[in-house]
């Protein structure tokens, strides 16, 4: 491990430094890049995972059309794909004012859990009692409040004691699951824990059941978007991520932007519990918010914090994993085989964010580059 | 045996699961990196296993051989996995937790894929009483104390030795406090981090193998074992980044998880079935109050580590 | 003769850190290494230290070339160096940070490792808990880790960079005692400092550095103050810059009796008092880290000082009230308390009168004050401050990190001081924007638009946009730390005209500097600091630099020297 004496030690082979810019073309292109390793990638552990594909290797063709097949060959699908991407969206942009502000949530599948239930809550006691328009507004009310109490929490104590977000956050999660499995013992006698399908409290259908909540998510990231970028809430967010220091010279109380920034971001998540619970399935399980709330992470982070951004991601999250169903139907695999492609691209997208972010200089013949150049 | 021996030594067996998974998270964070990644590391390390174990199951090769290749096959998964982890977070100095997340999604998917093409007969049925030695074949809960129950206990106790008390340790510590000065001192900080990645991956890894073949032994055991690993990742915060005390937490994680389905069972304790979730909800709920406690203690040898989540990248020096 | 530098060159960019600098380091020796900051005294030393490479030049030991390239390589050759900012894990012992990194032989042994850092520290008289955990450490005490690390790897020759700067005299003392004692023990100690009075009392020879170059090395028992001052300052350079007399300077900022504490424990600023009048440059001359920055904050509202008062003095006597500098709340508070009279002198009050009404005898201009405002601006927050209606600006020394947002574009980070406006909860890009496009005009900020990241900027357009900022928040006191640091000639030009105009505009101007030829050339007044207290306020129109650097250095107050 020692080098001897002081000539044995050589500048490294490559020398890293971050990159003061790049032109947004060029950022594009090596991510554009990335994806398409990654499919590439995913065709060669196709091969690995996949009998058929191993008795009849020419079926690669197919392997990959179904991932067009898997949103777009008929109009349910394709439906299907704006409903889900759209749920999606919602919750990712729900984590992203938190993120903005440097506040790991982790906890936005608990967030959007407990919005779930308490909208089903309202329904389950209230339905058939009180006029249809009341008790959508009411589970709505219900699912925000929910929502925004789970975010908060972690909230409070991180603005007081410096608490570890990610972690108090994640723990969340798990308490809103066991959360909503001891409401479904207390509803459901029976002991099956299944609520089944509720009567009362479902969104009114615009042309079909997907288009509302598709157009709620749209005016949602419009004007999530405006709020971000701007009012004096979206700004005093951005100060406070970038610098706590900064915040306090211009006189932002950082504690009071974490706990309202929080507030909104839960009661964001609440809301997509509520299309969860309201426009789609009209019950609550414990999967009810379907990993989505750790998907929509993946879903803001790669779309860069950028609302408008996040519309591609969400959809091309989506997209791989309406492509993966169908291609675990079409060849007779397992139907977790969407998260095995998911993860192998985004594993691409993700490095090549270090490609975008630093340079690499490979050593250059002849004498060193001042060995301290890389201290400072 | 007495049916409150028996429970005891029941959760004792399940806690193994989390001595594992936690552990190896311990490991890794003390190098500054919160792999959000364990409960797929976990999961691909049961695949892994069991998959070795599909090809070797029916074989005549000695009880010993099978359990040794069937403990490696868990490691050498786990561990690639960690690679991967390990490549994009210390190389590439990419996002941990969004890295970590997508590590659980792509491995939680691709074990699921792996197990439903393995034959439970092979890789499960003939091997499971290797495993269970030296109590195999028990009828109560004594004979789930197998190979890989005493392994975790060592695992747990060497991990503390050599984090506590050697100069590797010292080192590693360093990496996750302050590998600025780590790196001054002549520390080779990538190297350390990822040997703490790789070893704590593969430590977690057998926890996934553990819980399929010998704890659970069953066919849809490896459907739950993301779930343990989400909840090895809280145990790191309740046994305060010591491996020892992953041994009581997880026993204490274990009562409570086990608990609920335990004491239905006891004719004279009257709950109702509204419990258990409040139960099993409980690990969770003592962890964020150790979390809450030592953030408002403020005790500096209870923090997380201090550069955890942190890339590091020398010329920011 | 321990060590050789032979011609050491070193470039940063177009700056020449040194430039064929000669050295010669003896066994047995204290060397001292003097020179104002950023002379390149802690980049020569570097290159011994492996933290730096020379451009050109050779390092010898004795007598034998040797290439040091890291930290570990000068280690091998007996070198270790004890850096200002100490690299110590918070979280670990004495003992622990001492071995951390050490290569030894056999198993390692907690026990061992503490005793042979006790009889280092027995040896050399230290007084260290080898158990003691960093984190409860007092500055002193991780500087003692620090030089017992260095010893521990078997160093013959230990650099210390401005290793007083942090010190108390009594932790000196004991500190140049144990320097003493590792002399005799056959050690060569180089300490880097600009204090002329350790100098004096510690070093057996002293090497000179000005402006990266080596002046002259002498025996210390040849010199005294005043010779080393002008060796190290060198001759007064006549630097072209306007000074106006200050026009009708009355008191504005009225600072008495300030003390502050470090979250260590360490008193920071003790007991300073000075006055800043508007229409004057105040400058504040002292050693890095004297206090400065604790100070500027402290009246900035960053710093919960101990005790003291910090008056903000407005003479508005019989001056109108404007909505410029008080809300209508405000205005109407002021006046429920009686402070405004009419033209007449009778008393003006709101009693019953609706917002408009206000409003327009208001803006009439009829409305007066009784008296001067006072405020004690202690322990307010910005914010706070802010509502009080003071317009107190405050360039700080770090940029990026507290001036600027550094991922913000031009735009975005001149709306830092003014986003607040409005009534609604929406930003007003407009305003922010103009006023940046104003400051790239006028200020020649070389940037493709308002639109840029501040991150992109150089250096020089990057202070251009901060005190561009600060001044068009029209202050009443414009407080700037360190203002042309790493600057060029020409921006810094651009600095100096921006402050003379805040002065002539009647600002009161605080102006923190380093370079003292600018200093005198720039300021009215200067107040030296030293360890945190007033050492002396001089006139910087008859002051000498030798003068300055004697008050940097002393420890007691001088009343008043030659005040105006």
């Amino acid at each position: 491990m020692s080098s001897k004496s002081g000539s044995g030690a050589r500048e490294p082979l490559v020398h890293l430094s971050r990159r003061a810019s790049i032109s947004p073309l060029k950022a594009w292109g090596i991510r554009g890049a990335a994806i398409l390793l990654g499919l590439l990638a995913c065709g060669l552990a196709a091969f690995l995972l996949i009998e058929k594909l191993q008795q009849s290797p020419e079926k690669i063709g197919d392997f990959y059309y179904s991932f067009i097949r898997g949103s777009f060959s008929t109009s349910r699908k394709l439906w299907k794909f704006l409903k889900n991407t759209s749920i999606l969206l919602c919750i990712s942009l729900a984590l992203t004012p938190a993120f903005r502000m440097r506040f790991w949530n982790t906890g936005g599948e608990g967030q959007t859990l407990v919005g779930v239930l308490g909208a089903i809550a309202v329904a389950f006691y209230l339905g058939g009692k009180i006029p249809e328009w009341l008790l959508l507004l009411l589970m709505l009310a219900a699912a925000l409040l929910s929502g925004a109490l789970w975010g908060v929490i972690p909230a409070l104590f991180r603005a007081r004691w410096g608490t570890n977000e990610t972690l108090f956050t994640l723990m969340m999660n798990y308490v809103a699951t066991y959360l909503v499995s001891y409401f479904l013992v207390i509803w459901v006698p029976s002991g099956s824990s299944s609520l089944g399908k509720l009567k009362y409290g479902k969104l009114p259908q615009v042309y079909n059941e997907h288009l509302l909540i598709i157009l709620i998510v749209v005016a949602l990231t419009a004007g999530l978007y405006i709020y971000l970028n701007y009012t004096k809430h979206g700004y005093e967010i951005s100060v406070v991520g970038e610098s706590v220091r900064t915040a306090q010279y211009i006189g932002i109380n950082e504690r009071k932007v974490i706990v309202r920034t929080m507030i909104l971001s839960g009661a964001l998540c609440g809301l997509a519990g509520y299309l969860i619970a309201a426009g789609a399935d009209q019950t609550v399980t414990v999967n009810s918010a379907g990993g989505q709330g750790f998907t929509g992470i993946l879903v803001s982070w790669l779309g860069k914090f950028n609302p408008l951004m996040m519309i591609l991601t969400a959809a091309l999250i989506q997209l791989l994993n309406q492509g993966a169903g169908q291609i675990s139907q079409d060849f007779g695999v397992n139907n977790a085989l969407p998260n095995v492609i998911i993860g192998i691209v985004l594993f691409f997208i993700i490095g090549s964010e270090f490609f975008i972010n630093y340079e690499i200089h490979f050593r250059r013949s002849g004498r060193k580059e001042s060995a301290g150049r890389a201290v400072k | 045996m007495n049916i409150w021996l028996n429970f005891l030594i029941d959760s004792l067996a399940f806690g193994a699961v989390f001595i594992y998974g936690s552990t190896g998270e311990i490991l890794t964070e003390k190098a500054g990196h919160l792999n959000l990644g364990i409960p797929g590391i976990m999961c691909m390390g049961g695949a892994g296993g069991c998959l070795v174990l599909n090809a070797i199951g029916k074989s005549a090769l000695p009880p010993f051989v099978i359990v040794t290749l069937g403990i490696l096959g868990a490691l050498a998964f786990a561990m690639l996995c960690g690679g991967i982890y390990a490549f994009l977070t210390v190389t590439l100095r990419a996002n941990q937790n969004v890295t970590g997340l997508t590590l659980t999604t792509f491995g939680v998917g691709l074990s699921k894929v792996i197990m439903t093409k393995l034959d439970t007969v092979v890789y499960l049925v003939s091997t499971r009483d290797y495993f269970r030695w030296p109590f195999a074949g028990r009828k109560d809960s004594l004979q789930l104390l197998g190979v890989l129950f005493f392994l975790a206990i060592a695992v747990a106790l060497i991990s503390s030795w050599v984090l506590f008390r050697t100069k590797t340790g010292l080192h590693l510590r360093a990496v996750g406090e302050n590998p600025g000065t780590a790196d001054a001192v002549g520390i080779n900080v990538t190297r350390y981090k990822y040997l703490a990645t790789l070893i704590g991956s593969g430590i977690a890894g057998l926890g996934g193998l553990y819980y399929i073949i010998d704890y659970m032994a069953s066919q849809e055991a490896y459907l739950s074992v993301e779930a343990w690993g989400w909840l090895s990742i809280a145990l790191v915060i309740f046994a305060l980044w010591r491996p020892h005390m992953t041994i009581i937490g997880s026993t204490v994680f274990g009562i409570l998880f086990s608990l609920g389905s335990f004491i239905t069972n006891v004719s004279w304790i009257k709950v109702t079935m509204a419990t258990i979730p409040l139960l099993k909800m409980l690990p969770y709920v003592v962890t964020i109050l150790v979390l809450i406690i030592s953030s408002i203690r403020n005790k500096r040898e209870n923090q997380p580590p201090a550069s955890l989540g942190l890339s590091y990248f020398r010329e920011e020096r | 003769m321990a060590l050789q530098m032979r011609g050491i060159t070193k470039r940063f960019g177009s700056v020449l850190a040194n430039d064929h600098v000669d050295l010669d380091v003896y066994q047995g020796e204290i060397l001292a290494i003097l020179g104002e900051n950023g002379c390149g005294k802690t980049t020569l030393m570097n290159m011994i230290a492996g933290i730096y490479f020379p451009d050109e030049g050779q390092i010898l030991i004795d007598g034998r070339e040797v290439v040091i390239r890291s930290p570990k390589d000068a280690f091998e050759h007996k070198i270790g160096m004890i850096h200002q900012h100490f690299k110590l894990v918070d979280l670990f012992t004495a003992a622990e940070n001492i071995v951390l990194g050490v290569e030894e032989e056999g198993r390692y042994n907690p026990k061992n490792v503490v005793s042979r850092v006790r009889e280092i520290a027995e040896r050399y008289g230290f007084q260290l808990d080898p158990g003691k955990k960093i984190y409860d450490m007092s500055v002193s005490e991780k500087q003692t880790v620090e030089i017992i690390k260095v010893l521990y790897r078997g160093a013959d020759i230990l650099i210390l960079d401005e290793p007083t700067a942090v010190l108390t005299p009594q932790e000196i003392t004991r500190l140049f005692a144990v320097l003493r004692r590792m002399k005799e023990d056959g050690k060569s100690i180089i300490i880097i400092t600009h204090k002329l009075n350790e100098v004096l009392e510690v070093s057996d020879r002293v090497a000179i550095l000005r402006k990266g170059q080596h002046i002259a090395t002498v025996n210390t028992a040849e010199m005294d103050e005043s010779k080393l001052t002008y060796m190290m300052v060198g001759r007064r350079i006549s630097l072209n810059i306007d000074r106006k007399e200050p026009a009708d300077a009355v008191p504005r900022l009225v600072v008495q009796g300030l003390n502050l504490s470090s979250g260590e424990g360490i008193r920071v600023l003790k007991d300073i008092t000075f006055t800043a009048n508007g229409g004057e440059i105040l400058g504040i001359a002292g050693i890095a880290g004297s206090g400065q920055r604790e100070l500027l904050e402290s009246i900035a509202g960053l710093q919960p000082v101990e005790s003291g008062s910090i008056v903000f003095y407005n003479p508005k006597k019989d001056k109108p009230v404007t909505f410029f500098h008080k809300s209508m709340k405000k205005v109407r508070e002021l006046a429920a308390e009686g402070a405004f009279h009419d033209r007449e002198g009778k008393p003006v009050s709101f009693q019953g009168q609706s917002t408009a009404q206000i409003r327009k005898r208001v803006e009439s201009g009829e409305v007066l004050f009784n008296e001067d405002e006072m405020m004690n601006l202690r322990n307010r927050t910005p914010l706070e401050i802010r509502q009080l209606g003071i317009h107190l600006s405050f360039v700080p020394e770090d940029r990026l990190g507290m001036g600027l947002v550094g991922n913000m574009d031009i735009t975005d980070n001149m709306m830092l001081r003014s986003y607040r406006k409005g009534p609604h909860g929406f930003l007003d890009r407009k305003g922010p924007r103009a006023q940046a496009e104003q400051i790239i005009r006028e200020l020649e900020v070389s940037t493709p638009g308002p639109s840029t990241t501040v991150r992109k900027l150089s250096g020089g357009n990057v202070q251009k946009v901060l005190v561009g900022r600060e001044i068009a928040y029209a202050p009443k006191v414009l407080m700037a730390a360190y203002p042309v640091r790493g600057l060029d000639i020409g921006s810094s030009y651009t600095i100096y005209h921006l402050l003379n105009r805040q002065k002539e505009a009647g600002v009161a101007v605080i102006f923190v500097g380093e370079d003292l030829d600018v200093l005198l050339a720039l300021c009215d007044r200067i107040m030296v600091i030293n360890g945190g207290a007033v050492t002396g306020i001089v006139d910087a129109r008859s002051a000498t630099k030798e003068e300055i650097g004697l008050l940097m250095t002393r420890t007691e107050r001088r009343e008043e020297v030659r005040e105006a």
